[in-house]
């Protein structure tokens, strides 16, 4: 705790009126020390495009949805009966509910991937980018499904009743019990990126876009958001004050529900719209709409997005899922694929819709293409840079109120994904350095610190280097897959024999 | 034929005054007693996720500490005079739990205690016996 102390001491010597010059400098050396890992992740396979990594998912995505023979559709509507309880046995209540796995899972996930990151995609991508999004979206599912399903039956189950589980867990003893060599290796490699996820995806960015929102709208300098909200997250994870924690559990569900009433009202006052804007998302999912790249650019950019938002294949919600006590590890897995349709297929079209039916990206009307400004992203309307700002702009140019109720969604959305990474980063840290308080408490005031770098950052920096982060624990996350999905195969054959036979039984 | 009486306790004032009252009549009647103690619980309310891994352990205190607290002493002492009691805790909502477990322990009768919350607060969150006097599956005394 004295280390606790003295972090929270440093912290008033950052904000001295020198912190103008700092940000700038934190800006340069971050960009400078992680120039090469994006690089290496994002390099195009040879002779197109195309980022290797983006196929990397979704050819992973491909084959779980035909190795399971669709089993997003097959399972969907068990899946929603299996959310609603009717498959819990009533003397289990006070265990935690597939209802509360899925949103416990669903508050990593469901946050600025939704707002800011679906608005750089349609800026670089256009509209077409919306098409391969809700593409990726579906198939997503069968990734989460088959990852969630082996984090519950590999995970770790302690003495005092506590469980850890996730990728790492599920490499390590299930390649020892398919006789494969490199688990321990492979599960080692994973947490490390997770650990740099957590800082990435699940921190820098978050900090990044709530800093830019706030700043934007309200006029408050980023580097006083990064300090409040960092603040607030060292009360949270190092203070203990869980009860920051539970209220904004409380409030996020439904900031996310309110987030897609408004989206549907924007899309109901302009009802005429939207037979044009499916026309504008089809037109450039298969046509040169003139963005950089062509079509595969808005292949790019909506798969990209997708990944980045619903995580499926990075193999974080099989951390949080493993956690929840099922005697069916494939129910679980039921239960997790619904994630990437509420989070992708749901939230981030509509993020989409909103920015294509409110016109904020210009189209030449002569001949049809974007009008593209000199970084190569499209022209907004109002000349709001992407990322939240343009979400922001289209949800305002409707309603004079919603940039405001925006910036107080995007704080807590960015909070509560901080909070939830917080506990992945800290899983994967503890999975390589052993579980004990001081081991944790190390990990989180770095997490803290990268709050106030992120905030600082500037976007571009932190967007790439928090999506290759992320996308290479799917580098590992997913040859573990593949290895594995037989026994995902037996579990689920096992689960619909036993299902149709009445051997589980519903209660409700 | 033997009676049994299902009998709300959670150790509060009003359940042990639904308690008295239901352990003076089994001792009229020979019946046997089963106290209940629900723990109010949703599976709609929303945890996060470091709520989600400890709720196994916390669920299992919890169940733990109504056992060894509240239930064991009572059950003790009313077996000491000579009365058949079992005891259970459960999760849910506090008064369809408490309809489904006298229908589960074949209750002839169920006793709570009632709060006696008056005028807004009751309208807006409702009360155990209230919604009892309503659902309840077998006759039900509201011991004031």
């Amino acid at each position: 705790m004295r280390t606790a102390l003295a972090a929270l001491a440093a912290i008033p010597l950052l904000a001295s009126p020198a912190q103008a010059d700092l940000a700038e400098r934190i800006d340069t050396i971050f960009a400078a020390s992680t120039g090469w890992f994006v690089n290496l992740i994002f390099s195009d396979l040879p002779g197109t495009g195309v980022p290797w990594i983006v196929g990397w998912l979704v050819i992973g995505a491909l084959v779980f949805t035909f190795y399971f023979g669709f089993i997003q559709v097959r399972a969907f509507g068990h899946a929603l009966q299996i959310v609603r309880g009717k498959y819990s046995d009533p003397r289990d209540a006070g265990e935690v509910s597939p209802f509360q796995a899925l949103t416990a899972a669903l508050s990593g996930t469901v946050g600025l991937g939704n707002i800011a990151g679906v608005a750089v995609a349609v800026s670089i991508g256009g509209a077409g980018a919306t098409f391969w999004m809700i593409l990726a979206g579906l198939l997503g599912m069968a990734t989460k499904f088959t990852e969630c399903t082996l984090g519950v039956k590999y995970r770790n189950e302690y003495p005092d009743g506590s469980v850890s589980g996730g990728p790492m867990y599920y490499i390590k003893k299930g390649f020892a019990e398919r006789g494969l060599p490199l688990g321990g290796f492979m599960a080692v490699m994973f947490s490390i990126f997770c650990v740099l996820g957590a800082l990435g995806g699940g921190n820098m960015f978050q900090a990044n876009q709530a800093a830019s929102q706030v700043d934007s709208v309200l006029g408050v300098p980023t580097w006083i958001t990064g300090l409040v909200l960092s603040g607030i997250v060292f009360l949270v994870i190092i203070g203990g004050i869980k009860s920051i924690a539970r209220v904004t559990e409380k409030v996020v569900p439904f900031m996310g529900g309110g987030y897609v009433i408004v989206g549907m009202a924007i899309l109901f006052l302009n009802w005429d719209m939207i037979g044009w804007a499916f026309s504008e998302i089809i037109r450039g999912a298969f046509t040169d709409t003139g963005i950089i790249g062509g079509m595969v650019g808005a292949i790019i950019q909506g798969f990209r997005r997708a990944a980045f938002s619903n995580e499926a294949g990075i193999g974080s919600a099989a951390i949080a899922h493993s956690a929840v006590r099922t005697k069916e590890p494939v129910s679980e897995g039921f239960v997790s694929l619904l994630e990437p349709f509420i989070d992708t297929v749901v939230i981030c079209t509509m993020t989409a819709l909103v920015i294509i039916i409110t016109q904020q990206l210009l189209i030449d009307a002569n001949t049809g293409m974007y009008i593209l400004s000199d970084n190569g992203r499209i022209e907004t309307a109002t000349g709001a840079g992407a990322g939240v700002p343009l979400t922001s702009a289209a949800f305002g140019s409707a309603f004079s109120w919603a940039p405001y109720a925006l910036s107080l969604a995007v704080f807590l959305f960015a909070f509560s994904t901080m909070i939830t990474w917080s506990y992945y980063g800290v899983k994967a840290w503890t999975y390589m350095f052993g579980e004990g308080e001081t081991k944790e408490l190390v990990f989180k005031l770095i997490f803290c610190f990268f709050i106030f770098v992120g905030a600082v950052t500037s976007l571009d920096a932190v967007i790439d280097f928090s999506d290759a982060a992320l996308f290479s624990m799917a580098i590992f996350n997913i040859i573990a897959l593949y290895f594995l999905m037989p026994i995902v195969k037996r579990e689920l054959n096992s689960y619909l024999l036993r299902l149709k036979s009445g051997q589980i039984k519903a209660f409700k | 034929m033997s009676e049994t009486y299902l009998i709300a306790f959670d150790g509060s004032d009003a359940s042990e005054r639904a308690l008295a009252f239901g352990a003076a009549r089994a001792r009229g009647s020979g019946a046997r007693l089963v106290l209940a103690h629900v723990l109010e619980w949703s599976p709609y309310s929303f945890l996060s996720a470091e709520e989600v891994a400890e709720r196994h352990k916390r669920r299992t205190e919890e169940v733990g500490r109504a056992e060894t607290v509240i239930l064991d002493p009572v059950c003790k002492r009313l077996r000491a005079e000579g009365l058949t009691v079992d005891a259970i805790v459960r999760y849910g909502h506090v008064a369809e739990v408490l309809g489904d477990l006298a229908k589960e322990f074949g209750a002839t009768q169920m006793m709570v205690g009632r709060t006696g919350e008056k005028g807004l607060q009751a309208r807006l969150f409702g009360s155990v016996a209230g919604t009892l006097a309503q659902i309840a599956p077998v006759p039900c005394t509201i011991v004031p």
